[in-house]
């Protein structure tokens, strides 16, 4: 995989989506049914990676309680829902993962 | 002139509390980066090329999961798709500038970018908005420039950062960013959806499972809503 292609093409990607109206402007139209369909993005594709990454590290599936993986992801999620503190539940999930990695 | 002036450092100052909210994420990336195996100088690269923190983050985890470059593309233009939705919010107020300066505010529109400068013209309508919207991206450009190096250059101190764990700082920040939209029942749908198609079609090559888990996501939540609306309109 070369490194210019990468860049390229996720340069057009971003760039297009921006620019779009800015630079296109009045002959573009956004469709209502995709501005809904939008909303549910990120929680679809961050989940879909997060998934695979915290049952299976490394590509071994471990679901039980002594996966750093997984326990560590949950204490990030369940610490977030609770607080709404990102950078607390980022820290919280850190340090357990170290001690179930590291003890 | 000085109302330009002033209105480039407003814009700076106000994207300010944002530029320092991302300090973890862009060492973070730039960290992860290296460790996934790009050079430092390429990490730094798709800073400055791409310009966008959270497909950056998704790119660096789908190039350590040996992704195909059609893959990590589509996936980059998904994430983003929702930025044209902010082209086209500033687009009304945006008539009287030049196209060199459109297009480079469409550079620069990133998620924080634009609700400083959406902010703004709530407030101020378009007064100064240009020179405003400038000050607020060329700073968080910047500002997104900075941290990217400084944690290229750790990956590149310490090699070894890829063994610590940092897998799991990606996976760790981005479900502390969804969990807290888990309050109600359709991101839950929409999440569970997609978790479930990513756990069975993990075993796709090139990371194909990811796209398919994304659609399935999103479909999860537009029957969702196509359900709400209806019983809405029943009741």
């Amino acid at each position: 995989m070369t490194v210019a292609a990468l860049l390229a093409g996720m340069f057009l990607a971003t760039y297009l989506t921006r620019a779009s109206f800015l630079v296109f402007g009045h002959r573009l139209r956004f469709p209502p049914a995709l501005k809904a369909a939008l909303h549910h993005v990120p929680v679809a594709v961050l989940t879909a990676i997060i998934v695979p990454e915290a049952l299976a590290p490394g590509g071994q599936v471990d679901v039980s309680v002594s996966n750093p993986w997984l326990v560590g992801t949950l204490v990030a999620a369940v610490v977030a829902r609770l607080s709404g503190h990102l950078l607390l539940s980022l820290g919280v999930s850190f340090a357990v993962f170290g001690l179930m990695r590291w003890w | 002139m000085t109302t330009v002036r002033h209105a480039v450092f407003a814009g700076a100052r106000d994207a300010l509390p944002l530029m320092i909210g991302t300090l973890p994420f862009g060492v973070i990336y730039g960290t992860t980066a290296v460790a996934a195996g790009l050079s430092p100088l390429a990490a730094l690269a798709m800073s400055v090329i791409v310009f966008a923190g959270s497909a950056q983050f998704i790119a660096v985890s789908l190039i350590s999961g040996g992704a195909a470059l059609p893959v990590i593309w589509l996936t980059t233009f998904v994430v983003n798709l929702r930025h044209a939705l902010y082209s086209a919010t500033v687009h009304p107020a945006a008539h009287g500038w030049a196209l060199r300066w459109r297009a480079l505010v469409a550079f620069w529109l990133t998620d924080e970018v634009f609700a400083v400068i959406e902010k703004r013209l709530m407030e101020r309508g378009n007064e100064a908005l240009l020179p405003y919207a400038l000050g607020a991206g060329g700073g968080f450009y910047l500002n997104w420039l900075t941290w990217t190096a400084i944690g290229a250059w750790l990956g590149q101190q310490f090699p070894d950062l890829a063994g610590w764990g940092l897998d799991f700082a990606m996976i760790a920040t981005f479900a502390a960013m969804i969990a807290p939209q888990l309050r109600a029942p359709t991101p839950v749908v929409v999440a569970l959806a997609a978790g479930t198609t990513a756990w069975l079609a993990r075993g796709l090559p090139f990371k194909l499972g990811l796209i398919l888990a994304a659609f399935a996501g999103v479909a999860a939540g537009v029957w969702m809503d196509h359900k709400r609306k209806t019983r809405a309109a029943a009741a």
